[in-house]
């Protein structure tokens, strides 16, 4: 069994709107950083895994995603897989 | 309505069931079994109120975790069947989470927790929710959410409006939802999902009575 690390990004879709990164924009502009053009959060997962190789591990987190650390309806993912 | 009982989903992190249970009783003198989420056995129930409140601390998403409970995986025979299921609030939320309703409820549009009463527009008493006087009406019910902001894409809303499946419209719209929506039901009219609270409109000694109408719905056949 290979062991894989995975990190997991979940991002409200672009076409969605973000008011939790409009808020943090808004005080990011007030601590007077400037040039900010867009400000949006995400949520970031990080699994340790097992399988037998990186196919089976991809199949797995795939699911993970789709059926439960995103929806769907209003959020995309990705994710990177290092092996350990 | 003797026999007639309504089950009361209850999750860890529920704080309507009891609400529910009170409204359905006392008012209305309808049955009520509380059924905690673990169990799958919904033979005892005729219908189905998913409550209020924070299923599983909202951890995820609001309604995430709870779509992989027992209960909610046998809801989906007791859909098909055509017995009716209320989905309030947190419930709403889970009936979206789960596939039951189409969309997602998100964080509200100006970030607050919104407690208030708000006046409704029906649109379509499809499987008769609501009362149904031929004219278009206006009734009033609580909402207490952060995250009812009620989102779908371009397809998905012309598919509610032509199929008639939107059951509720702010007249003011308080927290950013598309099409001002705070209610839908399944095509076939047994599932309603809504943000407002009917449980806490059910006496005039608390405000107001537009709720009782769509609990009472619930023995609907």
């Amino acid at each position: 069994m290979d062991q894989f690390a995975v990190k997991v990004f979940v991002r409200l879709r672009p076409s969605v709107l973000d008011p939790a990164g409009e808020a943090t924009k808004s005080a990011s502009i007030k601590l007077g950083a400037e040039g900010i053009k867009s400000l949006r959060i995400g949520k970031m997962i990080e699994v340790k895994i097992e399988g037998n190789g990186e196919n089976e591990v991809r199949e797995k987190i795939d699911l993970l995603c789709d059926r439960l650390f995103a929806n769907t309806v209003i959020e995309d993912y990705e994710y990177s897989l290092e092996k350990l | 309505m003797d026999n007639f009982i309504v089950g009361v989903i209850v999750f860890p992190g529920s704080n309507c069931d009891r609400d529910v249970s009170w409204a359905l009783e006392g008012c209305l003198d309808i049955r009520t079994k509380y059924l905690w989420h673990e169990s799958s056995d919904l033979s005892d129930v005729d219908a189905i109120v998913l409550p209020g409140g924070f299923s599983y601390g909202d951890y995820l998403r609001c309604g995430a975790i709870a779509r992989f409970s027992p209960l909610i995986n046998a809801l989906d025979e007791f859909v098909k069947s055509g017995k009716r299921v209320l989905g309030i609030c947190n419930g709403f939320q889970i009936l979206t989470e789960s596939g039951f309703l189409p969309g997602a409820l998100t964080a509200n549009k100006n970030l607050n927790f919104i407690c208030d009463d708000v006046e409704l527009d029906i649109v379509s008493s499809k499987g008769g929710w609501f009362n149904d006087g031929g004219e278009k009406q206006t009734i009033k019910l609580p909402i207490a959410h952060g995250e009812g902001r009620y989102h779908c894409d371009s397809d998905t809303l012309k598919k509610l409006v032509d199929n008639e499946l939107i059951a509720l419209r702010y007249k003011n719209n308080p927290n950013g939802s598309s099409f001002d929506i705070a209610g839908i039901t399944n095509e076939k009219g047994n599932v309603l999902g809504l943000m407002p609270h009917p449980e806490r409109a059910c006496d005039e000694t608390i405000g107001g009575t537009d709720g009782l109408f769509t609990l009472k719905s619930l023995i609907l056949k």
